[in-house]
């Protein structure tokens, strides 16, 4: 066991820090569309220094990092508090699978614009009937020529606004049991099959749209692992979302546990004093800053069993679960500690520098990505063995 | 960066799992339990060859000189086999002799403690002060203490006790002094005997070399020792309740398939494994990263001690009215896990530690 970087691993860490600090782009801008340029823009710097995918492989413009040294950069990119990249599905869930499953043509297609920004991806998994069960999903994929033509409504669907490319999931075989008449498709979203219409969300904004497909078309060398063989493909793309975020995520609640600290600093308790010296608060902060320290740690170990096993496990469900308690945990104490000030949102209400928005974000953490209770399934079974509930 | 145990640290845990299952079969625990002293010599003496009770006593003093996270790997053994031993009161003894003994003191100790040829135990709680550990007003007059301490593990089977007194001051009173009596409490925790200590006058051997710094990091090697047990403690509950979930069956199937049972299970393995990860760190901290080592055991003892109760009370609910019984084993492990999130300041206390630790 050893819990300290070697000196290669402080090496990498050192030099990207340098880089992000040299480089840093400065605030976001509040406008929508603008604020998506400037993290494109965000991306592309990152990328032209040959900072994007570094886990991936040389050959389809990554470095070949190691895992470690992805994790390292997850955790840098958030520690320097930099804007989200554009292409987090893409970069996260979207390259990882056509890496797993794509073909050589369509890893040399697809990988380099992901990693440039130049094509934005989004997810088209969830439907108006279909969420947790996502298996039972309707959306059809029939035959036609050389291609498919697909017709059916998904939802949810974040950055379809921007997005070029989606990872679709859709039924080839209605007769087939449900698992396997299913395929994924990359679908071009500049055609007139496809509508996307924006969905405002408890925040006010609208991060995620309904996606309506009427005769969309997408030819036959856009499935990703073959016909039929969706269901598989869709599984990797979940489980890259639930393990590679995990370390951005627990530096993101380590920040925001910073913050909180100085906003129960800042803030008046009762009796004249600051809410930090309230008992309560403090058992509060304390039990998130050892929950916060669980999340790093588990994240390590996941990795470090990863790295001698191999594939991430269904443990990343259980870091995902924990992950939105307590970041939910966390913005609700800060609402505790603004007191009749949460009634007020602060300026434009929207962005990090705001509890409310934040506490308000938070609810969806335990939505998105599987919620907490699909995700307590997949580790009852998974992992402890149970039976499969009915 | 390797969060893995290392061949040599698995190999101990290996060990530790087989003997210890070996030795202390449920029937094994059951009659400790009823039993006064609580241990055989031949259990100890076993213990001792493999130099437990020396594992964390530096090799010049006569133990293996190995680290904290040797340590925290046997203690998650001894709570999984939920072992009925006096090694963690002796191992106690040892760290505050290692910390605040001067020369003399140390090699008068530690190395027959090291062999396992004499026990120690440690003595921190006041009858009257609150459940802080470090609260003592013990009274010194002369080199002579005069007070009661209360929950003391294994003295009676100890030949000496570490007593803390004001000011963080310890001193080793010897179990056969005039002046001390010992006297048995019924434990809340049958598998570990706890006594009052009264202490009249009693000749005290006050530790001299240590100073508060020392004193501190032995102490969150102990709490970090006493986490970690509660690891083994709260795993092994997790695992008969999965058992159990697998096998019983109500309404014509299995009760792990429904999700107020199975989701209950996942919940007490994010517990366990999250206590287990903070007491490798803190145990890790402790031999190689001083500076958050203090504040990394309040945090896994804050933590084991909340999380040990919980999962032992989940496993007891998933078990229904078996679970209740005295004839089931899950009662001792529910309350191993209870008394020790008590031991050496509960969850609430090493929250506030963590908090005063983070500058709050
Ligand atoms: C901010 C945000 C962004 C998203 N982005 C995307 C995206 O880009 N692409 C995409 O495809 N999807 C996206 N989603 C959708 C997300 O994956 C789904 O919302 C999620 O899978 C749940 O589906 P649902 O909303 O239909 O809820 P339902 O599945 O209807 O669930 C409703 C409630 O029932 C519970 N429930 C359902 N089944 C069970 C069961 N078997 N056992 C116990 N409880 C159960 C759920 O836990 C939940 O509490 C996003 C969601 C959010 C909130």
């Amino acid at each position: 066991m050893d819990l300290t970087l070697s000196p290669s691993e402080q090496a990498f860490r050192d030099e990207l820090r340098a880089w992000l600090e040299a480089n840093h782009p400065g605030a976001l801008p509040r406008e929508e569309q603008g604020s998506f340029e400037f993290r494109r823009a965000w991306q592309r710097r990152l990328h032209d220094a040959g900072w994007a995918g570094i886990s991936w492989p040389e050959r389809y413009g990554g470095r070949g990092a190691s895992l470690i040294e992805q994790a390292i950069f997850n955790e840098e990119i958030v520690r320097a508090r930099t804007p989200q990249l554009a292409n987090v599905l893409g970069l996260a869930m979207g390259g990882p699978t056509v890496i797993a499953h794509g073909t050589e043509e369509q890893r040399q297609r697809y990988l380099p614009p992901i990693l440039s920004a130049d094509e934005i991806w989004c997810q088209g998994f969830s439907e108006p009937e279909s969420g947790s069960d996502l298996a039972s999903l309707k959306t059809r994929a029939t035959r036609s020529g050389d291609g498919w033509v697909i017709t059916g409504q998904k939802v949810w669907t974040t950055y379809a606004q921007h997005a070029k490319w989606c990872m679709l999931l859709a039924r080839t075989n209605p007769d087939a049991p449900r698992h396997q008449g299913l395929s994924y498709f990359l679908m071009d979203m500049e055609q007139e099959g496809v509508q996307v219409r924006p969905l405002r969300q408890i925040t006010g904004e609208a991060e995620f749209n309904e996606l309506f497909l009427e005769q969309a078309r997408v030819p036959e060398s856009n499935i990703i692992g073959g016909e039929g063989n969706g269901w598989a493909v869709a599984i990797t793309t979940l489980m890259h979302e639930r393990a590679t975020l995990a370390f951005g995520l627990q530096v993101s609640v380590q920040i925001a546990l910073q913050e909180l600290v100085e906003h129960a600093e800042r803030s008046p308790g009762s009796n004249g004093r600051a809410a930090a010296a309230d008992p309560l608060v403090r058992q509060r902060l304390a039990q998130l800053m050892i929950e916060a320290e669980v999340l790093r740690l588990n994240a390590y170990r996941g990795l470090s069993a990863t790295m001698q096993g191999g594939v991430p496990g269904p443990e990343g469900s259980l870091a995902k679960w924990h992950w939105s308690e307590v970041n939910q945990a966390l913005t609700e104490l800060a609402m505790d500690i603004s007191g009749v000030r949460a009634l007020a949102i602060e300026g434009d209400g929207v962005g990090d520098n705001n509890w409310t928005y934040r506490f308000l974000r938070a609810r969806a953490n335990s939505i998105e990505g599987g919620t907490t209770e699909i995700l307590k399934n997949i580790v009852a079974e998974r992992v402890l063995g149970l039976p499969r509930m009915r | 960066m390797n969060f893995q145990l290392s061949d040599d640290q698995r190999a101990i845990k290996r060990t530790a799992r087989d003997l210890l299952a070996s030795r202390y079969r449920p029937e094994t625990v059951r009659e400790l339990a009823d039993d006064e002293r609580g241990f055989t010599d031949e259990q100890w003496l076993e213990l001792a060859e493999l130099g437990w009770p020396g594992v964390i006593v530096p090799e010049a003093d006569g133990g293996l000189g190995l680290g904290a996270i040797e340590l925290v790997v046997i203690q998650e053994e001894i709570g999984y086999a939920l072992a009925p031993t006096p090694l963690l009161s002796t191992v106690s003894a040892a760290l505050l002799l290692v910390a605040a003994g001067d020369q003399e003191q140390r090699s008068r100790w530690l190395p027959s403690l090291a062999a396992g040829e004499t026990r120690g135990t440690v003595a921190v709680w006041d009858e009257r002060s609150g459940w802080a550990p470090d609260g003592s007003e013990l009274e010194s007059v002369d080199g002579r203490l005069t007070g009661t301490k209360v929950a003391v593990a294994d003295a009676a089977s100890a030949e000496f006790v570490i007593v803390a007194g004001a000011d963080a001051r310890h001193s080793l009173v010897r179990s056969d002094d005039p002046g001390a009596e010992i006297a048995p409490e019924r434990s809340l925790d049958p598998t570990r005997k706890f006594y009052t200590v009264k202490l009249s006058g009693a000749c005290a051997d006050q530790l001299r070399a240590g100073d508060g710094e020392r004193i501190t990091r032995a102490y969150a090697t102990i709490v970090t020792a006493v986490a970690a047990e509660n690891v083994g403690v709260a795993q092994r509950a997790l695992e008969m309740a999965v058992a159990h979930a697998k096998d019983r069956k109500q309404f014509g199937r299995a009760i792990g398939s429904y999700q107020a049972v199975s989701h209950r299970c996942a919940q007490m393995l994010l517990e366990v494994e999250g206590a287990r990860s903070l007491c490798y760190w803190a145990g890790w901290a402790l031999d190689h990263d001083p500076a958050v080592a203090v504040r990394a055991a309040s945090m896994a003892k804050a933590y084991a001690s909340d999380a040990g109760f919980r999962v032992t009370a989940a496993a007891l609910q998933v078990h229904g009215g078996i679970g209740f019984t005295w004839e089931h084993d899950l009662h001792f492990f529910l309350k191993r896990a209870k008394a020790n999130g008590h031991a050496f300041g509960d969850g609430r206390w090493h929250r506030d530690r963590v908090a005063e630790l983070s500058g709050i």
